[in-house]
């Protein structure tokens, strides 16, 4: 038997984050993980293979589009699908053995195997060659979630399947449908567009990206439509099968659709089958997910989770603020995550990145607040990139001019929005980033411009 | 060409000061040394003296604005006469644009009516036009705290913009964000709750008081000066565990020595023998023997000060100063007594340096001036004592089984409990009196 300070329980963003701070603290700290790789569904079958597919499948998209009009013909441009899952699974590989390099450099121990609870301050892990017992001052669950589904699908991880699947097609599909406006289907779905499927969305709700900021998500659902997805609103899924190379996708008040591929992202479940939640004890709310104080800590001593498991944002680096704060309160008993500056980014083209309120949220709080917004086709940058579409929008306090919320859909949104998370942090107001140099010609000019035109002073517009 | 004012460094403690008043107006002659303005700091006053002979050009600051030291508030184009004929500096002249000002602020105006009839937020009245009370209190202007450690905030910057703007300081606004981060809310905030108390708040008060509002009160804006001394008061109480011990002391020596040698020492010194320089010399004495009465608190460092350097407080008409006497231990009575008188009179005809009030190490305070019987001094940051003098009474008194008239003065002594226990400060006090009894020992030294 093994004795740790802290044992992990999975090696997504959020257990190996808290994993290698812990031992930056000064613990002893095993991590437990099922998979070869570690780095969990994010750095596996998540957000890092999806940037890798999806910026291969841009560039074999533009090459028939807009290097035309950058002065470039093209002859004969060609796929060549099975090299794209190569580079794919390189830059997967990279980044998880990485992780190991860093596992060694900070001295944690890793075991390859299902961890569960057996009971306080026990973890058992069953692996290939038997199971090892573990015992633990302290224990973080960090499992994660899994693709949820509805009733009257069947996921068969082939015909019907996840974004799992969605990511490693040996073929492009010739019609693929989507279940589930959220990012998740909305980047795969661009990837096999752009590949040269036909790709029909249903989604339930009447607007697309739930949860974003409304406006925001309308103008993307128009560029979207543009670029040749359909996407149908409002529509509800009764059943989705497959029979043989086909699938039949039923809905209510519509045609059947017969495709070949169904992508199934109605969102993710917390992971937390035979994980011996029991045997300590740990309370879990009606949806599955583990309940957990301002500290993590979960109705069991000893016993804390981060990340996906306990809901809100299901996001890699939501997991890692959570990670961290997490065990730097174990053992300096301070550790803290601002929930209102957690920003969101959709990696389609143009990006959408988000932090902070959405209007709809302010207008329901009965928050008053004013708004900016530039538009890149003011942008000096975005001309130059060929890519005009979209705008900033910030959104500030009408009295303190404290800004609650930015939202931009363009170029590179989800970089520029790490300013908008910074200034909100700092509790800056819309004046604090228009005061503040931006360099020219970038981007992030049209994050000033915006700030600017909150008080109706944009220069550019 | 044009020639900068700016605002001179005064003592190290002091990082801005508020111009109370011009005294001239763009398009004024000036000769050299001339004052032009009348500055304002927590500390005294001082005045602005022109660089050159010359003409007075622009103002940058309005009256009641905070200016940094080295700023530029002024412009002088030099040579007498040659600027009379041509009222405005020729655009493309003016001082270097090396003037730092936010860009949403105005530009001053250039040779037109003087500052005070722009529209300003809310203009502080010079004290010239208020004059503040004099508090009966033997309470003592506190100095600046001690250097070292810096509890200013990180402004924002907007919140830097609207601070300019409105001529306020990051001092006197309560910051809330982040890491102590001085926010734009915060400053917007402070400017409100301040327009508020200035103009309803007869309402409030009134609504406590139960009096109808309008004639019944009268609101005055403090004075810079007054704000800061208000501010750094309640420093002193938040910060040190201020704590009085009293005592009496029989003047009945004193009496008997002033009135053998009064005529004879005034003959000689051109001074009259008073009753301060027995208490300075009687408190220097006692400050000898405990030397954590004669030192502050640094950080986590207890500094013990070698020199007795005895701020002794004068009131005025615009408060109370408190000018220091220094190395106290090294005068004679006579000495003492010219000194004091000196700083008295200078205190009075606004004529105080800075360097006159900076570095005291221990106060003494006479309240017996307005008849008070008994009080308790507010500590001057960072020092950890003030002796308190009272009036004298005639009072009954046993003396060897005897009643008997005696003159009689409470004193008191308040320290700082942090770094002084309740037997030092006892036994100082006692030491005080005992010296002022019998002033003899002062000189044999027991």
């Amino acid at each position: 038997m093994t004795q740790h300070d802290l044992v992990v329980i999975g090696a997504g963003p959020g257990g190996y984050v808290a994993a290698i701070r812990a031992a930056q603290l000064g613990l002893n700290v095993a991590c437990v993980d099922d998979n070869e790789m570690l780095g969990g569904t994010c750095l596996r079958v998540g957000c890092i293979p999806s940037k890798a597919m999806l910026e291969s499948s841009e560039l074999f998209y533009e090459s028939s589009r807009s290097f035309a009009d950058h002065g470039i013909g093209l002859q004969g441009v060609t796929l060549d699908l099975d090299k794209m899952h190569q580079r794919k699974n390189q830059v997967v590989k990279a980044l998880t053995s990485g992780i190991g390099s860093l596992f060694k450099k900070n001295k944690i121990t890793r075991y390859k195997g299902l961890g569960r609870i057996e009971g306080p301050g026990r973890v058992a892990v069953r692996g290939d060659d038997g199971t090892v017992e573990l015992t633990a001052k302290h224990i973080l669950i960090a499992t994660g979630s899994v693709a949820a589904s509805l009733p009257g699908i069947e996921i068969d991880g082939d015909r019907v399947g996840t974004s799992t699947d969605a990511l490693a097609y040996k073929e492009v599909p010739k019609h693929l449908v989507v279940i589930g406006a959220g990012y998740i289907g909305m980047e795969l779905g661009s990837v096999w567009l752009r590949l040269g499927a036909k790709v029909t969305v249903l989604e339930y709700l009447d607007r697309i990206l739930p949860g974003m900021d409304r406006e925001t998500a309308d103008e993307a659902l128009k560029l979207f439509r543009k670029q040749g997805f359909e996407i149908h609103l409002g529509a509800r899924v009764t059943s989705a099968k497959a029979h043989g190379d086909q699938c039949v996708v039923e809905r209510d008040g519509g045609d059947s659709i017969t495709c070949d591929r169904v992508l199934v992202s109605v969102g993710r479940r917390p992971a937390t089958s035979d994980l011996g939640l029991e045997t300590v004890g740990v309370a879990t709310d009606k949806r599955g997910f583990i309940q957990v104080d301002g500290r993590f800590a979960t109705s069991a001593a000893g016993v804390y989770a981060i990340g996906d498991v306990i809901g809100g944002m299901m996001l890699a680096h939501k997991a890692q603020e959570e990670g961290t704060a997490c065990v730097e309160g174990i053992v300096t008993g301070h550790g803290h995550v601002n929930y209102d500056a957690i920003p969101g980014v959709v990696y389609t083209s143009p990006e959408i990145a988000t932090v902070g309120k959405s209007e709809e949220a302010l207008k329901e709080a009965g928050v008053e607040y004013r708004k900016g917004v530039f538009p890149f086709r003011g942008n000096g940058r975005a001309r130059a990139l060929g890519q005009v579409e979209g705008k900033v929008k910030v959104l500030a306090d009408a009295k303190t001019d404290r800004v609650l919320g930015v939202h931009i859909l363009g170029p590179r949104a989800g970089d520029l929005i790490a300013e908008a998370a910074v200034a909100m942090d700092y509790g800056a107001s819309s004046e604090d980033i228009a005061r503040a140099c931006h360099a020219h010609p970038t981007l992030a000019e049209a994050l000033k411009e915006a700030a600017l035109a909150v008080d109706g002073r944009a220069i550019h517009i | 060409m044009a020639i900068e004012l700016r605002i001179p460094s005064v003592g190290e403690s002091v990082t801005e000061a508020f111009i109370g008043r011009w005294l001239k107006k763009p398009g004024d002659q000036v000769r050299k040394d001339e004052p032009v303005a009348e500055l304002e700091t927590d500390k005294a006053n001082f005045e602005l003296l022109a660089p050159a002979a010359g003409t007075l050009t622009r103002l940058l600051k309005k009256e009641g604005e905070s200016a940094a030291i080295g700023e530029v508030v002024a412009y002088v184009e030099e040579g007498e006469g040659a600027a009379v004929s041509s009222p405005a500096p020729s655009p493309a002249e003016p001082a270097p644009a090396a003037v730092p000002r936010p860009p949403s602020v105005p530009d001053p105006p250039v040779v037109t009516p003087p500052p005070v009839s722009t529209t300003t937020p809310s203009p502080p009245p010079t004290y010239d036009v208020n004059p503040v009370h004099v508090a009966p209190l033997p309470v003592s202007e506190p100095s600046a705290p001690p250097g070292g450690v810096d509890l200013k905030p990180r402004v924002m910057p907007a919140a830097r913009r609207v601070l300019e703007e409105y001529g306020l300081s990051a001092g006197e606004v309560r910051a809330t964000g982040p890491g102590g981060r001085l926010l734009k809310e915060d400053v917007l905030r402070h400017i409100e709750q301040s327009r508020a108390r200035a103009q309803g708040t007869g309402a409030a008060a009134a609504a406590v008081s139960g009096q109808g509002d309008g004639d019944d009160v009268e609101v005055v804006r403090m004075t810079p000066m007054r704000r800061t001394i208000a501010r750094r008061l309640v420093e002193a109480q938040q910060t040190a565990a201020i704590l009085t011990t009293f005592n009496e002391v029989d003047m009945h020596a004193v009496y008997d020595l002033r009135a053998r040698y009064r005529d004879a020492f005034e003959k000689k010194h051109g001074v009259r023998l008073g009753f301060m320089s027995f208490f300075v010399k009687a408190a220097v004495d006692a400050l000898k023997q405990f030397p954590s009465v004669n030192a502050e608190i640094r950080g986590d460092d207890i500094v013990y000060h070698k020199r007795y350097h005895v701020g002794v407080a004068v009131s005025t008409d615009r408060g109370l100063v408190v000018p220091v006497v220094r190395d106290a231990d090294r005068l004679s009575f006579a000495d003492l007594e010219k000194t004091i008188a000196e700083l008295a009179k200078r205190a009075r005809d606004k004529k105080l340096g800075l360097d006159d009030l900076l570095g005291g190490t221990f106060t003494v305070t006479n309240g017996g001036l307005f008849g008070s019987l008994m009080s308790t001094p507010i500590l001057n940051p960072p020092q950890t004592g003030v002796l308190g003098m009272h009036g004298v009474q005639d009072r009954p008194v046993v003396r060897d089984g005897q009643i008997v008239i005696r003159p009689m003065m409470y004193i008191a002594l308040s320290y700082d409990h942090r770094l002084i226990d309740g037997r030092e400060a006892v036994t100082f006090l006692r030491r005080v009196k005992e010296a002022v009894e019998d002033p003899t020992r002062l000189l044999i030294d027991v």
